[in-house]
């Protein structure tokens, strides 16, 4: 416990110290908000979608806590670069506490960051259907941040440089963000798109936050809440068995 | 393990995937409250052995004590009975230096109270008590060992491994980081287990010194034992009789670097 602890709190210190980071990732979101909800808005109300600012909002704090979690899963590559992570290889503890700290701790960040985009996006004009909701929206954030913190730890357990980066964010991370319905509904989507949305974990994530905040869904709750549960032990699982492979 | 030994090596074998015998039947003892210097060329070996004794690396065949444990079986006994300077820097950069400890404290876990204490006593000791706050980033290489060797006595190991520990330092530090390591030795009673290619350093520290070179121990004995076997004045001397003049072009590791690529980057 007082492993994963100090892991998690790790985490936390470093994020609270880079504020570049903190805001840098917030960039994104707002120009998807700014760009997208403003934009699209009239269009998307036009064609009988409602209003888009609603739609869209969940989709894109969706987008920020996958890019945050799966790159501070990736974190794990720096620490082996630059050493840190032999430090905590010889220590007397598990792989799996180490696993575990690690991803919760990047999972919380994550999910702080989406809370911001969720104010920002109240400043915006964005107002969730019920106030309540707002504590089981983060919940889904954090298991939407728990899973792709682990997909991050799970590639990075398997790459020992940077190489790959670019790789991982246009064919990794850029798909699960424009299939996942966060920006459209995969309703209208031709067949095939629409199967391979399905299988996006993230699918289940937006729609799980949409419908928590904005009331909208396509595949309902219950569905969104075993499928995002069931997937993040899977991965969870396989990062720590990944993990526990890595020589130093 | 022999009476007085605190590492123990027997026929110790490891062998990379291609048969490249990075260590090859190698036997030592290191006694207890001992200062013992690992030399040897690039590649010869020495980083291969320490992981092995570290419990970073599974040997192939052959036999590891440490403190009274096998690295093996007794995995967390013997990660708790030493301490370690890394040949690279392992310090988190965006820690302070307090962090850094704490972290460690946390690691092994030493309760809280002792961790506190033992803090301030080491921080002071390596003379950084009044930089506790400031991130690791903005310490000097020198300052960083310093922090390093202060990590690693945390929790009152028995055994310090230090890799090149003073690899990249200039002269002065050099000297302070010795003094340092030789007084805890002295004051402590901690056994000292250290590879340095400054063949000074390693002849004015040690009490006995082993050489390696191609996976095997090629030499072992105290300095005037090594100069004596080999008719020379300095152990650099005695060091080039030993292993010849010829420069390594490759190291284990690095031919272990090129394997796991081939093996498509799996690690």
């Amino acid at each position: 416990m007082r492993t994963i602890y100090i892991l998690w709190l790790r985490q936390i210190k470093r994020y609270l110290r880079s504020r570049a980071r903190m805001f840098g990732s917030l960039g994104q979101p707002v120009m998807y908000m700014v760009a997208l909800g403003y934009g699209f808005g009239p269009i998307f109300q036009k064609a009988g979608g409602g209003n888009y600012l609603n739609f869209l909002v969940p989709g894109v704090i969706a987008q920020t806590i996958l890019f945050s979690s799966i790159f501070a899963g990736i974190e794990l590559i720096w620490d082996r670069q630059f050493g840190f992570l032999k430090a905590t290889l010889v220590a007397p503890v598990s792989r799996l506490s180490i696993v575990l700290g690690r991803t919760l701790g990047g999972a919380t960040v994550s999910t702080i960051q989406g809370i911001f985009v969720l104010c920002l996006a109240f400043i915006m004009g964005f107002a969730p259907v019920n106030w309540f909701m707002i504590p089981s929206a983060i919940v889904f954030m954090f298991l939407i941040a728990l899973l792709f913190t682990a997909l991050g730890t799970c590639i990075a357990s398997l790459l020992t440089d940077f190489h790959a980066f670019q790789i991982i964010i246009n064919f990794l991370i850029m798909p699960l963000f424009f299939m996942s319905g966060a920006l459209f509904p995969i309703d209208g989507l031709p067949l095939i798109l629409k199967r391979i949305s399905q299988l996006n974990p993230l699918t289940y994530g937006v729609d799980a936050l949409r419908d928590v905040l904005s009331a909208i869904t396509h595949l309902g709750l219950g569905q969104d809440g075993l499928v995002l549960g069931l997937l993040t032990l899977l991965i969870l699982v396989t990062a720590s068995w990944l993990f526990n492979r890595i020589e130093a | 393990m022999t009476d007085g030994s605190i590492i123990s090596v027997k026929q110790l074998v490891k062998v990379f995937k291609p048969q490249i015998r990075a260590v090859d039947g190698i036997n030592f003892e290191v006694k207890t409250g001992e200062i013992f210097a690992f030399l040897g060329p690039n590649g010869a070996g020495k980083s291969t052995t320490i992981k092995m004794l570290t419990t970073l690396l599974h040997p192939t065949s052959g036999e590891i004590w440490v403190n009274g444990f096998n690295p093996m079986k007794d995995m967390d006994a013997v990660r708790k009975s030493f301490g370690i300077v890394f040949q690279d820097p392992s310090l988190d950069d965006e820690l302070t230096a307090y962090e850094n400890m704490e972290f460690q404290g946390y690691m092994y876990q030493v309760p809280p109270k002792i961790r506190k204490q033992r803090i301030e006593e080491l921080l002071k000791i390596v003379e950084l008590w009044d930089r506790q706050k400031s991130l690791v980033k903005t310490f000097s290489g020198g300052m960083k060992r310093r922090l390093e060797i202060a990590r690693g006595l945390l929790h009152h190991p028995k055994i310090m491994f230090l890799d090149e520990p003073t690899l990249g330092l200039d002269p002065q530090t050099r000297n302070q980081i010795w003094q340092y390591i030789q007084n805890l030795n002295k004051q402590e009673g901690i056994t000292i287990f250290f590879t340095t290619h400054y063949m000074d350093e390693a002849a004015r520290i040690a009490q006995r010194i082993a050489i390696i070179d191609h996976g095997k121990i090629v030499a072992l004995g105290s300095l005037e034992e090594l100069t004596k076997q080999t008719n020379t004045t300095t152990l650099e001397e005695a060091f080039l009789a030993i292993t010849g003049s010829k420069i390594r072009e490759e190291s284990a590791e690095t031919m272990m670097d090129r394997h796991r690529r081939s093996r498509g980057g799996k690690n």
